[in-house]
């Protein structure tokens, strides 16, 4: 754990040293929260992104305690991704006082009786990423139809003149895959000339999208792109590969495998591509949007974060400091709870 | 219990007899003592626990499970296993938000519906010597299925009577407690001490014996799965009433958290050993190793494995002490 932190330390250190003068000032106002305890209830920590979000809330909160802007912000994980576990979880943490929750939800729906009970108890409850629909929780999430709408845009300014798109999405039944499926549609509409010839399933996971393309290859004619949910890009590639089709434009989702064998390929073959995904610091976001509404801020309950997106012109410069096994984040400060835009209400 | 009895057999028989009785004593105290244990730590370790709303919080997700793990013990002493007790549960969570909100009658003949598929699936196993693992992990894919049918993605609104009845606060004791204790107490009557208990019970312990005496083993299966199944209703009630909405998944860990409840509470894959009281305490036990880890607050990276590990070291309990009955000191 340690050495792999190592990079993303470094980063958080340079960014800090550098918004130090500006922190200064605001720091009186912080003196509000030095008491106040912030738990993360977190469903899954499974995967690269997972363990990205953890490792950005520990850095984040390690620095928050130690400059005296909270008490402690401890971090609780479920053994497994079931709804009625996490509900379990959150009211243990109501049990210990905590003074605002924040969460990454499995259920948009089924942890709404403890979110609930927990605002009854007087907890600033802040969702992200998996929200939930509980209207007295705060919401923040990036705006999944958008990105997929943002693919669909990156394809028609490419292809001009038209062309066969693969569709590749996450976990059916989840609400995130529903809400991209929905932006890829929506671009699909606005862009005609784009033609969506299939679909499949690849579950966010690499090997799971390689055998699902891989199976549906021989059924389709020339692809020339392929739209995702993020992360399954190499094992899209490596099904056009095995099947000796010529390698179309695959969207990526920001994972640094994806972006060195995208730079593999632009460098030998001049290969062009695009890529979009939400940034696992996100929950260094939630952090700080808790803090600030411990401190007496006013926000809207839905929240916008930001994409991060990676274009073929900040593609160097993105890989530079990428860790092995990184995804390309940002790193957030206090002042860009301010900047967060208002989402439309759930 | 052949061959305990044949080991011990040089032994004098009233010795014998006291160490048998010593030894299964400690074996159904296990499960009150190891809650104790837990209940005891956790209340060291945060005080604030030791208040109504405390017991409130930490109990109120314990009463689906319990209920889940009395039907599954249901099953387990026809010496049967069902599979399908999570989705199934989630099933009922998913007519729950939909049908029995819009259109109460629809819901609760769809709920009636789903107790009469537990009987004919009991009727089923018996009848044409089915293994109840394979009928039961079929109509898990079922139960979901029909579920995500109901409920494509997640949402609707448990019905307000249902939510208002979770609610409750009776005076001094929190709603949770008393659902446990009357849930064991009734189950514990029916089943150990009354005589169609005996007959129910034995139908899985010593099926030739029942059929000799004239009973009908189909009815008594039959029987018993409807039961499971109405537990199972119950439980999904209770569990949608507390979240106030459902999805198609949200109950999927039930099938083996019923299981574990049951053996953790001193019952046994054998058919016809099992104990009401014991399943309860032991759905509580699950429910407070889960409380006990997130208040301890070791790291995440550990939470999950010293759940496991606190069920290991029950379960090796419980072993030492079946090895004491085996042979007694």
């Amino acid at each position: 754990m340690k050495s792999r932190r190592h990079p993303l330390r470094r980063s958080l250190l340079c960014a800090a040293l550098a918004v130090a003068p500006l922190m200064a000032l605001p720091v009186a106002s912080h003196a509000d929260t030095a008491d106040k305890k912030i738990a993360l209830s977190n469903n899954y920590a499974g995967n690269s992104w997972r363990q990205l979000m953890l490792a950005s809330w520990q850095q984040t909160t390690d620095k928050a305690v130690k400059d005296g802007l909270i008490a402690s912000a401890d971090s609780f994980t479920t053994a497994e991704n079931q709804a009625t576990e996490q509900a379990a979880q959150i009211q243990n943490l109501i049990l210990q006082g905590y003074d605002a929750i924040v969460i990454n939800a499995s259920s948009p729906t089924a942890l709404n009786g403890a979110v609930k009970q927990a605002c009854d108890a007087g907890i600033i409850v802040v969702s992200f990423d998996g929200t939930v629909s509980e209207p007295c929780a705060y919401r923040i999430s990036m705006d999944f139809k958008q990105t997929g709408i943002e693919q669909m845009d990156y394809l028609a300014g490419r292809f001009p003149q038209g062309a066969n798109v693969l569709e590749v999405r996450g976990l059916a039944g989840v609400s995130v895959d529903e809400r991209i499926h929905s932006g890829i549609t929506a671009g699909a509409q606005k862009h005609p000339n784009l033609r969506v010839v299939g679909e499949v399933n690849g579950n966010w996971s690499p090997t799971v999208a390689q055998k699902a393309v891989s199976g549906v290859l021989p059924s389709l004619p020339k692809v020339d792109a392929v739209v995702t949910q993020g992360g399954e890009g190499v094992g899209i590639a490596q099904a056009f590969v095995a099947a000796g089709r010529p390698l179309p434009a695959i969207i990526f989702g920001n994972r640094e495998e994806e972006l060195s064998w995208w730079k593999k390929q632009s460098d030998t073959q001049g290969y062009q591509s695009f890529s979009i995904s939400s940034g696992p610091s996100i929950s260094s976001l939630a952090f700080y949007v808790a803090q600030q509404l411990l401190d007496g801020k006013q926000m809207p309950h839905d929240l916008l974060s930001p994409a991060v997106t990676v274009t073929q012109q900040t593609l160097d410069a993105s890989l530079k400091d990428l860790p092995k096994g990184g995804i390309v984040s940002e790193t957030y400060s206090v002042d860009d709870v301010a900047r967060l835009k208002p989402a439309a209400s759930q | 219990m052949n061959a305990p009895l044949n080991s011990v057999a040089r032994a004098p028989v009233a010795t014998r007899n006291n160490a048998a009785r010593r030894a299964r004593m400690l074996r159904a105290a296990l499960p009150a003592v190891s809650l104790v244990v837990l209940l005891a730590t956790i209340f060291i370790m945060q005080p604030r626990a030791m208040s109504y709303m405390g017991l409130n919080l930490m109990l109120n997700l314990a009463v689906p499970i319990a209920l889940a793990t009395i039907a599954q013990m249901l099953i387990i002493s026809v010496n049967d296993l069902d599979l399908s007790m999570g989705s199934f549960i989630s099933f009922v969570a998913c007519v729950a938000v939909t049908l029995l909100d819009q259109h109460p009658f629809l819901g609760w003949l769809a709920l009636a519906g789903c107790v009469g598929v537990y009987a004919l699936l009991g009727a089923l196993i018996h009848s044409r010597n089915l293994p109840s693992i394979v009928v039961t992990l079929g109509m898990s894919f079922i139960w979901v299925g029909g579920a995500i049918l109901l409920l494509p993605s997640p949402g609707g609104t448990a019905p307000q009577w249902l939510q208002a009845l979770v609610r409750i606060k009776p005076p001094l004791i929190p709603l949770a407690i008393i659902v446990c204790i009357v849930l064991g107490l009734a189950m514990h009557f029916f089943l150990m001490r009354s005589t169609v208990g005996v007959v129910l019970r034995g139908a899985g312990g010593n099926p030739l014996a029942i059929a000799k005496a004239g009973w009908s083993l189909l009815r008594i299966k039959v029987a018993m799965y409807a039961m499971a199944g109405g537990f199972g209703v119950l439980s999904g009630l209770f569990l949608v009433g507390l979240t106030t909405s459902a999805d198609a998944n949200v109950a999927l860990r039930y099938t083996l958290l019923s299981i574990a409840g049951v053996i953790l509470g001193g019952g046994e894959f054998v058919g016809g050993r099992v104990s009401p009281m014991g399943a309860v305490l032991g759905a509580l036990t699950l429910v407070l190793a889960g409380s006990l880890l997130s208040f301890i607050r070791i790291s995440p990276d550990w939470q999950i494995g010293a759940q496991g590990a606190i069920l290991i070291f029950v379960l090796a309990l419980r072993a030492a002490v079946n090895r004491l009955e085996v042979r007694p000191l």
